[in-house]
């Protein structure tokens, strides 16, 4: 088990390495300068500028000091606030969007998992028939959909909940709605599938024969089986909930890294969007392999092809 | 579809299937809209008199009537014939980008599962590798750093849907490999690309349809995710994430701006999804009946 545990550990580097490498090329390479635009600024200006930053030099050696700084987890200055680094700016943005995405895959778990539940008890028939129904608006209705309806009905007809803004708890309510909605969907549909796949086996018979109650055998034999593919749809949940959070802090006006991460792109701030990709995809496939290891845990078979 | 049953007539398998498919009541609702939505968008010009990019700015934003039927907005431009212009774009951006992701993911797919062994083994470690990339925020980087191209926008989601594409196909190969039909190809001499092209690929193709119809939806997601973030499709073109994006921002005074671009751009992913669902039911073997 450590032997696998290691391994997928191993593989990380070269996937963050690939994704590091075509990021930071992409946007060196790109047409125009991060100060090209700014018209108010004289060449010698923005030759200095250049050299401050260590643009000047060949950019094999920018990527080289880049990596080297990198490993000392040094992410470098921003552009756009040239006062603060990189590491600043997501120290003070991490823990917001931490909350939301927490926040967010916790309601489409309880959500998911319960609906999923309920569906496949009796299939069907109308238990059945309306959470999946509901699941499937939930899919069909994007957070950028979902988000600005939310805020008309909620925000703007009743004037329940704020429109906008991330200080008050129930400023919670519409963001995780927003973003957990469309992965509470998928996971009641898988739990719903592999649910009525369980739910015949012999041993659930026994179970049964046994005299255990039903929420026993629902809860501690069908359901631990039945949650497989629902952890291995948690590593692909965790980058879409990263990228939904671009969208759902935009609509909301949270200020968390996904919002960072848009107004970067709009104002070519390449050192932040370059180092907020690189934490992305450090999040996206550290908790990639987690998943990976806690189905190694679960399912003993999936460490022997490994 | 029973795969013990021996296939007699030819077409028995495509008939069968269509039968199935049109028994699924929400399969075919969803079949007809798109029908529907398509034949609307690509006869855009031929159904609305108005313009897309034409400003009206002393009429201004106006409720829906009889005018204009779902109103205007802020620019006073009529927004059904937008939404009409803006569903080619999704349309167009959807079906292309699962054109490209086809071209990639089928030959891959069925290369790496038909010769098997070490190459196999090569080219679905590269698959994971990429698979575990935070790919949407490549292509973001992307429309940032070139320049907001609908050319690129089609390549780069392309790119990465193949994968999902591959990983199905090689599954079905290497189960098709092992067959009668294939054994025979062999025996009489043909060559491994007339193997994998004709007579490997045919027999995969309801895959195939199932999974683009699953793909398609994908894609126009993806297309109106940047549309909305203000990445992808740029004004004065027309694109529903741009229409939601321009709602959105004035939904307090104008609310009729965001509702029936939200409207019709679920119902378009609601009809797919299930139009996807019947077609795998009817034709993906390993969904037998009655399962979904």
């Amino acid at each position: 088990m450590i032997k696998f545990i290691l391994k997928r550990l191993l593989e990380l580097i070269p996937v963050l390495l690939i994704s590091i490498t075509i990021v930071f090329f992409m946007i060196r390479l790109a047409p125009g300068g991060p100060f090209t635009e700014e018209k108010s600024f004289s060449a010698e200006a923005i030759a200095r500028l250049n050299e401050h930053y260590g643009l000047d030099k060949p950019i094999l050696v920018q990527y080289g000091t880049y990596l080297g700084n990198l490993l000392k987890g040094d992410l470098g200055p921003s552009f756009q606030y040239p006062s603060r680094s990189v590491n600043e700016i997501i120290a003070e943005t991490f823990p917001v969007s931490l909350e939301l995405g927490a926040l967010a895959m916790l309601f489409a778990l309880i959500v998911g998992l319960l609906a999923g539940i309920v569906a496949s008890l009796r299939p069907n028939t109308v238990q059945d028939h309306l959470p999946m129904g509901i699941a499937m608006t939930g899919i069909c209705m994007p957070s950028f959909v979902l988000g600005p309806i939310l805020i008309l009905i909620f925000g703007l007809w009743f004037r329940w909940l704020n429109a906008s803004g991330w200080e008050t708890a129930s400023d919670r309510i519409l963001p995780v709605i927003t973003l957990g909605s469309a992965y509470a969907a998928y996971i009641s549909r898988l739990t719903r599938g592999s649910m009525l796949e369980v739910l015949p086996a012999d041993y659930i018979r026994t179970a049964r024969a046994k005299g255990l109650s039903e929420g026993k055998v629902i809860f501690k034999h069908a359901l631990k089986n039945a949650l497989l593919p629902v952890v291995s749809f948690l590593g692909p949940a965790t980058a879409g909930i990263i990228t939904g959070s671009f969208v759902v802090e935009t609509i909301f006006n949270i200020p968390g890294m996904g919002r960072m991460f848009v107004l970067g792109a709009f104002n070519r701030d390449y050192t932040l969007i370059l180092g907020l990709v690189v934490f992305f995809a450090l999040l996206v496939v550290l908790f990639n392999a987690l998943v990976d290891i806690l189905l190694g845990l679960l399912n003993p078979k999936l460490r022997m092809d490994a | 579809m029973s795969s013990t049953e021996p296939k007699a007539r030819k077409s028995s398998l495509w008939a069968d299937s269509w039968k199935q498919l049109r028994k699924n009541r929400a399969a075919i609702a969803g079949l007809v809209i798109l029908i529907i939505l398509i034949a609307a968008s690509a006869a855009a010009p031929l159904l609305t008199p108005y313009s897309y990019e034409e400003q009206n700015l002393a009429l201004g934003p106006v409720r829906p009537s009889l005018d204009h039927w779902l109103g205007t907005d802020t620019l006073g431009r009529d927004l059904f014939t937008r939404l009409l212009y803006g569903g080619r774009t999704s349309f167009l951006v959807g079906i292309c980008a699962t054109v490209v992701s086809l071209l990639i993911g089928v030959p891959y797919g069925a290369i790496s599962g038909y010769i098997g062994g070490r190459v196999d083994s090569v080219m679905m470690r590269i698959v994971d590798i990429l698979y575990t990339m935070p790919f949407t925020i490549l292509v973001i980087i992307l429309m940032v750093v070139f320049g907001r191209n609908i050319l690129l926008l089609f390549g780069a989601i392309g790119a990465i849907q193949w994968l999902v594409m591959a990983r199905i196909i090689r599954g079905q190969v290497l189960a098709l490999r092992q067959q009668a039909f294939v054994e025979s190809a062999i025996a009489i001499g043909a060559s491994r690309r007339r193997i994998i092209f004709t007579h490997i690929i045919p027999n995969v193709m309801g895959i195939i349809i199932v999974y683009t119809t699953l793909t398609i939806p994908h894609v126009m997601l993806m297309e109106t995710f940047l549309s909305f973030l203000g990445l992808g499709i740029q004004p004065p073109m027309s694109s529903w994430g741009l229409l939601i994006k321009d709602g959105a921002s004035v939904m307090e005074s104008y609310p009729w701006l965001l509702i029936s671009p939200a409207l019709v751009f679920s119902l378009t992913l609601f009809s797919m999804n299930f139009l996807g669902d019947g077609l795998r039911d009817a034709l993906d073997p390993r969904f037998s009946k009655g399962r979904s």
